[in-house]
């Protein structure tokens, strides 16, 4: 019996020969090792852990290889590896005020307990290509004077204090929906949203969160605090009666601090957006919690209609993986249905000529 | 599920179609309703696939979720089986779930297709699994899932018909030529997928089993055998298909839909099935279209589509540019060789 | 007291249940062949088991009939083998195990789907000693013209339930009647007669 799909069989085999050359570029040169990928291209290995919500520093250093530096291939891959996982049960809550932090800023307070933390940032360096880079001019070897590791309460928590802030939703204790399980139906849930927009597209959330600040949707926002650091995982475990502890990931957590007017009910006070994502991405977690914010106006009472506010519009939307896949589907043979119209604007041409010459007549 | 280790890092193996049990439990729960429900979108939980999602990861999670060790698997994308996207879903079940595959309708227990329905009438022991791509007929009226859920609901589909009518008052005619949407067993208002809309027919007391997978859109629906499944229409502009003023030009079909072939810059195109697996028995039966082969070019593979489109332009592939010339084979065999009877007032063939 | 043993081969198995249980559903009425493997404790039966491991686990809560809740084997069974919480509010349930059958609760009792999401319905196992082909005559999808169909036992006003549910349509309940080697699909889709 003939089979007819050798053609395309061998031109998928050549295409992906050519993309492994490629992707290796010139043999005379060192391949990228994983480490130098996971210690040197940190930034990029967090996005991908971030977008593709798996925490593997080191698959997520593969898959950047893999996807020759195309981070939303990269994710892609990540979430197709994801999805085939077991999934053994909900971990504790994580609690950011006992992160081990690298890094904290408030733009609401000149100094609060704990004190500032600049850490390793590109705020406030000049933007100007640093040569130096171009060899390898190894680390600098100098002691870098380091913070004392201090208590570091959020800064939220301390506003909380004096009712300033609304209170930080209670958690019930529920294990909370996945929408990695489940399909997402509207109106969504708190947990729901925070989940789609942790693992939402970087530069989607960058523009929305950016269009708030424009007008569409004005929260007036003040980061209220900003901290990357570590965060312990926990598991209670059932059948031991008691927690455990599966390790450490890095995190950075956004408060945004926004203005709300206050209603019958509520006094004037301050009202949260919040974001969290995987790793060091603050323009990410900014964004997010910008996002989260403005998708709160129904319960704040505010006026809908910016984009930004439009649950069923940012939330659909906001997957990388989901929109380059049906963006680059268009590549696919559609000739089929193309056929069909072409079918169709012949006849009406013939129709619209006809009718031209009748009324000539 | 993990085994070996490789240079430090554990090698990574497969479930059985590569799905988890447990998703697949969760897949077929949603099949059985979709069946029951016979039109109505079942949400359900759509995983990330190892293809990206527009390119048929709801077919491939249905038919992941229903493929058994003795099936034997049909993929076509556009009619055919050699279309790259086909190629590379069929490789796919050949890998992760070693199932017997096959180009022939007739042998196929499972098919799964993008944008057609074969020619061969279906049988009432086979499956057919449609990728769609959006799989809410009314999206393009109303874009909220949340309005669109509600219309199904109350069976208010006014807005439909008002937008079919519009055609009409514009047009003469209902100017939807694919993804053409049907009422299913006098209730649910459903998007075929985008089969033109010569196929619906097809799909009306169809002894196969229809499924269909919105992987990204996350839905799965269904047509049981034997429904009546009618295209949507007005008593004044009944329902109609796409017809062909002229047979395939290969195997002298009538009554299919056919693919044209653009041949040269000159005009000159012909008029090809695009069902290849029905062209192909067609022609092994016998029949010669007036561009077909000659005889003894049988069982020489005609087939007009794939290669060409998939032709990579580096030195790797210079194993396959001798086989892709850019022009369909089918074409030049026939006119090369004198057979054609110039078809069409083409000039197929001379280069 | 050990537990009887769950599917020899947990995907193959499943798939197959699923298969016949599909097939039952898509075609009402019509006898699917469903392979006997598994020797569950009494009264749950070898079809009703097969096609609870098939298509249960944590995400669907499952209630028992009296008779079957009256022996905690049969609760053990199921709960170590799918992880499927056994609820006692028939309506949480997504699926239902009937092992006596001829006192079934009354369909309402059970999740019937909402007009948005009618798939948030109840799923019925029924077991049934033997299956006929006179009795009740179908009608709908799935069923070219008119099919003759019957199960034993069933309650006496067996006909006239069916006839609410599709009343009802698109809500409703989803019968599976399993016994002697097969399944027969019930779907909410189907008009049932006397005949």
């Amino acid at each position: 019996m003939y089979v007819a799909a050798k053609g395309g069989e061998r031109a998928i085999r050549n295409a992906h020969a050519l993309l492994a050359k490629r992707r290796r570029g010139n043999r005379a040169l060192p391949a990228l090792t994983l480490d130098q990928i996971a210690q040197q291209l940190s930034l990029a290995v967090d996005r991908v852990m971030a977008e593709g919500s798996l925490y593997d520093v080191e698959l997520a250093s593969l898959s950047v290889k893999q996807a020759r530096g195309d981070l939303i291939e990269a994710i892609f891959l990540i979430r197709a590896f994801r999805t085939t996982l077991p999934r053994f049960g909900a971990s504790q809550p994580v609690d950011t005020a006992a992160m081990l932090v690298r890094r904290r800023v408030s733009a609401t307070y000149k100094d609060l307990p704990g004190g500032q933390l600049l850490g390793p940032t590109f705020d406030y360096t000049h933007r100007l290509l640093d040569t130096s880079l171009v060899g390898d001019i190894g680390a600098p070897t100098a002691e870098i004077g380091g913070a004392e590791p201090a208590d570091m309460p959020r800064v939220t928590d301390l506003l909380g204090e004096e009712g300033l802030i609304e209170s930080a939703p209670a958690d019930d204790g529920a294990e909370p929906f996945d929408i990695t399980r489940a399909p997402v139906t509207f109106p969504v849930d708190r947990p729901t949203r925070l989940q789609t927009l942790a693992r939402g597209d970087e530069g989607y959330l960058l523009a929305l969160g950016y269009s708030t600040q424009r007008g569409y949707a004005r929260s007036h926002p003040f980061v209220g605090e900003i901290r990357v650091g570590d965060v312990e995982v926990k598991l209670f475990v059932e059948e031991l009666g008691f927690e455990v502890s599966l390790g450490t990931v890095q995190v950075t957590e956004c408060q945004m601090v926004n203005q709300f007017k206050g209603s019958a009910e509520v006094p004037p006070q301050f009202t949260r957006g919040y974001g969290l994502v995987f790793g060091q991405s603050e323009r990410k977690a900014m964004a997010m919690a910008l996002v989260e914010r403005a998708l709160r106006w129904k319960e704040l009472g505010e006026e809908p209609g910016a984009p930004a506010q439009d649950e069923e519009f940012v939330l659909s939307h906001c997957d990388n993986v989901q929109a380059t896949g049906f963006v680059e589907h268009l590549k696919l043979p559609h000739y089929v249905d193309f056929q069909a119209e072409l079918d169709l604007v012949r006849r009406m041409r013939a129709e619209h000529e006809a009718e031209l010459k009748e009324a000539a007549e | 599920m993990t085994t070996a280790t490789l240079g430090g890092m554990p090698a990574i193996t497969y479930n059985f179609a590569y799905l988890d049990e447990q998703t697949k439990r969760m897949i077929r729960r949603a099949i059985l309703k979709a069946i029951a429900v016979p039109g109505y979108q079942v949400p359900f939980a759509a995983r990330e696939m190892p293809m990206p999602y527009g390119w048929g990861t709801g077919g491939v999670q249905v038919t992941a979720a229903v493929l058994g060790p003795d099936d034997v698997l049909k993929v076509i994308d556009q009619g055919a089986d050699d279309t790259t996207n086909a190629v590379a879903i069929r490789g796919f079940f050949e890998k992760t779930a070693g199932v017997a595959t096959t180009t022939a309708t007739t042998e196929a227990t499972v098919i799964q297709t993008r944008h057609r329905i074969p020619e061969t009438p279906l049988r009432d022991d086979q499956i057919l699994v449609y990728q769609v791509p959006i799989p809410e007929p009314l999206r393009f009226l109303e874009p909220r899932e949340t309005e669109t859920r509600q219309m199904h609901a109350l069976e208010e589909y006014g807005l439909m018909h008002v937008k079919l009518y519009e055609d009409i008052a514009r047009h003469g005619h209902i100017a939807t030529t694919y993804a053409y949407p049907v009422e299913v067993a006098g209730r649910y208002v459903m998007d075929p997928s985008p089969i033109p809309k010569f196929d619906n027919p097809k799909m009306d007391d169809c002894p196969a089993l229809q499924l269909f997978g919105a992987g990204r859109e996350k839905r799965i629906y269904a047509i049981p055998p034997h429904t009546r499944v009618r295209s949507l229409d007005f008593e004044d502009h009944p329902f109609e298909v796409q017809r062909f003023a002229q047979p395939c030009a290969l195997c002298a079909a009538r009554g299919v839909y056919l693919d044209e072939v653009i041949l040269d810059d000159r005009g000159g195109r012909m008029f090809v099935c695009s069902d290849t697996d029905y062209c192909e028995s067609r022609q092994a039966a016998g029949h010669r279209g007036e561009m077909a082969p000659p005889d003894a070019a049988l069982p020489q593979p005609v087939s007009p589509r794939g290669e060409d489109a998939t032709r990579v332009s580096d030195d790797a592939s210079s194993d396959l540019s001798a086989s892709a010339r850019g022009r369909p084979a089918g074409a030049g065999a026939g006119a090369g060789t004198g057979a054609g009877t110039g078809a069409g007032g083409t000039e197929a063939g001379h280069d | 007291m050990g537990l009887a043993l769950g599917f020899a081969d947990p995907v193959f198995d499943s798939q197959s249940a699923f298969r016949a249980a599909m097939w039952a559903l898509a075609r009402p009425g019509r006898l699917e062949p469903l392979a006997v493997t598994l020797d569950p404790p009494a009264p749950l039966s070898p079809e009703a088991a097969a096609l609870l491991l098939a298509l249960c686990d944590f995400e669907t809560p499952v209630w028992l009939d009296a008779s079957a809740a009256a022996v905690p084997e049969v609760a053990r069974f199921l709960r170590f083998h799918t992880g499927a919480r056994i609820v006692a509010e028939p309506g949480a349930a997504r699926f239902v195990l009937i092992t006596d059958p001829a006192r079934m609760a009354d369909f309402a009792e059970f999740a019937q789907g909402t007009p948005d999401y009618p798939d948030i319905s109840a799923t019925l196992v029924v077991q049934v000693e033997r299956f006929s082909a006179s009795g009740l005559v179908l009608e709908g999808p799935g069923v070219p013209g008119v099919r003759g169909f019957g199960a034993q036992p069933l309650p006496a006003d067996f006909i006239a339930r069916m006839v609410a549910n599709r009343a009802g349509f698109p809500l409703g309940v989803d019968l599976l009647l399993a016994g002697a080697g097969h399944v027969a699909g019930l779907p909410r889709s189907v008009m049932v007669r006397e005949g």
